[in-house]
Order: C-alpha cells, then structure tokens, then sequence
C-alpha cells in the first residue's frame, strides 16, 4: 500500500514538473510578445500597421494566461470558459458601443 | 476532516477542488471574473472615448513615458509566473515553498504598485495632471487607478491569507482559499496586458 501511495507521488509530482516547465516557456512567450510590442512603438512604425499587431500580441498574451497560468486548458474548465467567454462578448459590445458613440 | 494537514497519502490531485466548498469557491470565482471582465471594458471604452479631450492640457503623447512602463509590465509579468510557482508547490504538498513564492510574488506586486505611485505623483505635480485637468484626465486616473486598487486589494489578500495560514499549514479548506487568490493576481495581469497596450502604447503611437 504504502509503495503504491509512492508510486502514484511520483508520477503526480512528475506531471506537474512537467506542466511547470510548459508554465516556463508560456511565460519565455510572453516576455518576448512584450519586447515586440514595446519594440514596434519605439521603431515609429506606420499607425495603421502597428496598432492591429499590437492588439492581436495582447489577446494572445492573454489567451496564454487563461488557458496556462489560470488552467483554463484543464479538465473541468467549462463553466470558467462559459463565464469569461460571456464576459468578454459582452465587455467586446461595451467598448464597441462607446467608441461608436463619439464617432460623429 | 477538512482542516487536517495534508500528506502524500491524503493529499487529492486538485486540493482546489478537492471538497463542495472548494468547487463552489472555484465556480464562484470564475463569475465573479467574468462581471470584472464587464467592469474594466466599461472603464476601457470610456477611456476610448475621452482619450482626445484634452481640455487644452496636456495630451497622451506629451506625457506617458515608455520606459517606466516597460518596467512595471516586467514586474507584474514576473509576479504572475512567481505566483504560478506557489501553485506548483500547492499541487507538491510543499507549504513552505508556496509560502516562500507567494512571498516573491507580494514583492513583485508591491514593486509595481511603487512605479505606480510614482508615476502618479510624477504626472500630478511635475505636469500639472489630475483627475480635474480634463475628460482624458478623469478617464485615465479611473481607469489606470481602478487597476492599481485591484493591485492594492490584491496584496492584501494573499498577505492576510499567508499570515493567517502560517502556522496551519496546507488542507482543504484553505487550499481553493490560495489557488483562486493566485486567479485573482492572474486576472490583474489579463487587464494590464489591455491597459499597456491600449493606454500607453496606442497613447505614444
């Protein structure tokens, strides 16, 4: 009994070192997402060009954050997805309709 | 049974989960995630909306400064992988290590909130800057400051829960207490990722 409680120690421990070094690289990812950002406003790039890069390295920092550092890509996660999901369609439709307001 | 000190042997996969209360926190939390999400795309589109009405005072360009910035993305960048960290440790039964992470990640966030504070003080008495000056002035103290509350609220939270847990160790019932604080820290991070490049970086282009 005692040697199957270790058996399974092990292998959970082992799974989550592996999980951490995933943790790692999301993170390496996101250090570099941050430097192009930063990078591209200091290289005075055309407006037009920089600012859709600069949204779409945003969602995807964010995207890693949810689903690695928040386990949003573990099991039993679809409540969570549910959630933020709704939130952001509806925070989406917030910024859109005050954008759009002061248009004319 | 719940307030037992955890062991290899009684220890579950996912202490977060493991007990009703645990799953009703992690659910609970989530919901309350997804109204945060709501609260700071209001904030957000205000800010977008009033980002141009400058009242003849100073503008978004002539004032952020990108390398005050740079750091404190850094910083809070940081914290949440260190905060990542403290949940490894959760997951490994080492309550010491996830007290010893959690402590990086109160330093990482305190370091942010001083640049913060910093930059504030900077923009108020250096350029004349305040929450009165203009509707982009109301609109970034608001936003920006609504954040560095969530960064104040943050700390205390993960500082009362390391002070009152010390000396217990881990177990059940406070195991989803840690992990969905570590949600919150993360969350903190999401909406600065959206502030750094909408505020500062759309702000300077």
């Amino acid at each position: 009994m005692a040697e199957n409680t270790n058996i399974h120690e092990n292998y959970k421990r082992k799974k989550n070192k592996e999980e951490m070094k995933q943790q790692v690289i999301t993170f390496a990812l996101m250090i570099v997402f941050t430097l192009i950002a930063f990078g591209m406003v200091k290289a005075d790039l055309s407006k037009l060009f920089v600012i859709p890069i600069l949204l779409v390295l945003a969602a995807v920092q964010v995207g890693f954050q949810l689903y690695y550092f928040m386990h949003m890509s573990h099991k039993g996660h679809e409540m969570p997805a549910l959630m933020i999901y709704a939130g952001a369609f509806v925070a989406f439709m917030t910024v859109l309709t005050l954008s759009v307001l002061i248009w004319w | 049974m719940s307030d037992q000190t955890l062991n290899p042997e009684t220890m579950p996969e996912q202490p977060e989960r493991a007990t009703l209360e645990g799953k009703n926190k992690f659910l609970g939390f989530w919901f309350f995630l997804g109204g945060e999400t709501v609260l700071f795309a209001s904030l957000f589109g205000t800010y977008l909306a009033l980002r141009n009405s400058t009242n003849d005072g100073p503008g978004s360009e002539e004032l952020f400064g990108l390398e005050l910035v740079f750091v404190m993305t850094m910083l809070l960048l940081t914290s949440s992988l260190t905060s990542v960290y403290a949940m490894y440790h959760m997951k490994n039964n080492s309550f010491g290590k996830m007290q010893l992470w959690l402590g990086v990640t109160v330093l990482l966030g305190l370091g942010f909130l001083g640049c913060e504070l910093f930059e504030f003080y900077h923009y108020i008495h250096g350029e004349g800057f305040t929450l009165r000056s203009s509707a982009f002035g109301s609109a970034f103290y608001t936003l920006v400051g609504f954040h560095g509350g969530h960064v104040t609220f943050g700390l205390l939270w993960i500082i009362a829960l390391m002070v009152r847990n010390a000396k217990r160790g881990l177990n059940l019932y406070n195991a989803p207490k840690f992990y969905i604080a570590s949600l919150y820290w993360h969350f903190i991070d999401v909406v600065w990722v959206f502030i750094f490049t909408v505020v500062y970086l759309m702000g300077v282009i």
